[in-house]
């Protein structure tokens, strides 16, 4: 399901507001029940007091250059994934045994919990950024191998055929015909591959206790800093769903008008 | 005449294999061989790569070692009581929210942009609620594994097939008919999706909040081998526990019916 704002009735603006008030109501809620005693300040702290230690994030945690190194670690792990998913994508679908006898192996290894294999890769790299690109790039290879597949092998036969008729040589083949046949599914490989990659990018960061925005979660409930906490927490939230929204509309971009 | 791909076919078909299985058990050999020569060539640190001798006897001291079921046990259970709690929440919201266009419109957003969030950073909110005991573990796995399904349950509700809706309004059932009679066994296959998907996230998170901070469950004993630096002991670990939720994964699939979706 995606969530355009294109043609959206009254209605549906009426049910969007809602969902903003509902938001907003409860964080006034939470805050009055804080201030009258109800809820644990020292579990739960005020919204009012999480709004306005963002700008402490900015200037005494320095979250920018934190989130620039997050940021950094998921680019490498992207570039890697995209080169490799789709190498080996290619290669399983041009062999067609070979993509008969590991497709199971790679769909069995994107439900495996590969992110367990963290410490396994702490004693590899150490406890340092590549651990932490790793973990990303590993949980990010099945989606974009699986989606190669699926991408060139739907390849219409008509466009197939052009190429042939044209007597492009196999290279020609690819390049011109499968691959930017193939390249709006590959590219929903490539998403589930970059979501799956912060995920575990920031989730190592956080475990292993190092790098950008994760290990600052980390650091900060470690201080007691509860604030801190909650609103670094809402950072990375904030984050994740802008990466999550620009890739959805990378991918829309891509998509082939009917 | 006769193809090199049909001779191939022709003589694995007499040995009985399929050429599929034969590449699939050549695979194996290759790499258990490359392994093994990597684990004596002395080119990583000693153990990072121990040998297959060695991870065997790591997997058959785990399987035979009681104190591994008990926190296996722990962890089964803690995964159990997330999927319970989050997945009947997951499937309360996923209801609600795939029977009613507006609240869809109200609500569904959130859901839909929050799921695909990193959970466990919510990990020292969950320690400060619910302390250092099981009770954390059990909550990161219900907010892992309540986005997956609440999301699916949705989508689920709204492909029901219109005609059985209107069959049931027009029989007079009541809401509760309608759940039970109508929209629970129509959206049997994305339910069971969904829980799968929830099983695994719940697995994740779980897990990975033990290795965080917790003094039993499996979890636990992963990052216990790692303090330790017992690597072929890490590496049996692992194995079970892929072999585990692989194999939890593909019963659910199955128990749901799911292949049998793929198939038709």
């Amino acid at each position: 399901m995606e969530f355009s704002s294109g043609g959206l009735s009254r209605r549906d603006y009426t049910a969007s507001f809602l969902g903003l008030g509902s938001f907003i109501a409860f964080l006034l809620v939470i805050e009055a029940l804080i201030r009258l005693g109800l809820l644990n300040r020292f579990i739960i702290p005020p919204p009012s007091e999480i709004i306005a230690s963002f700008g402490r994030l900015f200037l005494e945690e320095n979250i920018v250059h934190r989130f620039f190194f997050t940021a950094g670690e998921c680019l490498i792990a992207g570039v890697m994934v995209t080169i490799c998913g789709i190498g080996i994508g290619v290669v399983m679908q041009r062999f067609t045994l070979l993509q008969r006898a590991c497709e199971t192996w790679v769909a069995a290894f994107a439900s495996a919990p590969l992110v367990l294999t963290y410490p396994l890769f702490m004693v590899i790299f150490g406890r340092n950024a590549w651990t932490i690109i790793m973990m990303g790039f590993l949980s990010a290879l099945p989606p974009v191998i699986l989606k190669t597949i699926e991408g060139i092998s739907g390849t219409r036969k008509v466009l197939v055929n052009v190429g042939r008729s044209f007597n492009l040589t196999a290279t020609q083949q690819f390049w011109k015909i499968l691959f930017p046949a193939a390249l709006p599914t590959i590219f929903v490989g490539i998403r589930l591959g970059l979501i799956f990659a912060l995920i575990n990018v920031v989730g190592t960061e956080f475990l292993i206790n190092f790098g950008g925005l994760g290990q600052l979660i980390n650091d900060l409930a470690e201080r007691y800093d509860l604030a801190g906490t909650y609103a670094a927490i809402c950072f990375v939230i904030l984050v994740s769903v802008l990466f999550f929204m620009a890739l959805e509309k990378a991918e829309r971009w891509l998509r082939p008008v009917n | 005449m006769v193809t090199t791909g049909q001779l191939r076919q022709a003589a694995a078909a007499s040995s009985g294999m399929s050429p599929v299985t034969l590449l699939r058990i050549t695979i194996i050999l290759a790499v258990l061989a490359a392994w093994e020569f990597l684990a004596h060539s002395g080119w990583l640190y000693r153990d990072v790569v121990p040998s297959l001798l060695s991870i065997g006897g790591a997997l058959v001291r785990l399987l035979s070692d009681p104190n591994y079921y008990f926190n296996l046990g722990v962890t089964a259970a803690e995964i159990a009581a997330a999927l319970a709690i989050g997945g009947s929440a997951g499937l309360a919201v996923g209801l609600l929210l795939g029977g009613n266009r507006f609240l869809s419109r109200a609500f569904e957003p959130y859901l839909y942009y929050l799921g695909p969030t990193p959970k466990i950073i919510f990990f020292p909110i969950m320690i400060m609620w619910f302390g250092v005991g099981p009770e954390s573990k059990v909550a990161l796995g219900t907010l892992s594994c309540f986005f997956p399904v609440a999301l699916n349950v949705a989508a689920g509700m709204r492909q029901i097939d219109k005609v059985l809706i209107r069959v049931g309004r027009s029989f007079g059932a009541s809401t509760r008919q309608m759940i039970l009679k109508i929209y629970l066994p129509a959206m049997r296959h994305p339910m069971i999706n969904g829980i799968r998907l929830g099983f695994g996230f719940a697995l994740i998170g779980t897990l990975l909040a033990e290795t965080k901070l917790s003094n039993k469950g499996i979890g636990f004993l992963i990052i216990q081998t790692y303090s330790i630096f017992d690597m072929p002991g890490m590496y049996a670990m692992l194995i079970v526990l892929f072999v585990l939720a692989i194999g939890a994964n593909a019963l659910i699939g199955k128990l749901g019916g799911l292949d049998s979706i793929k198939r038709n």
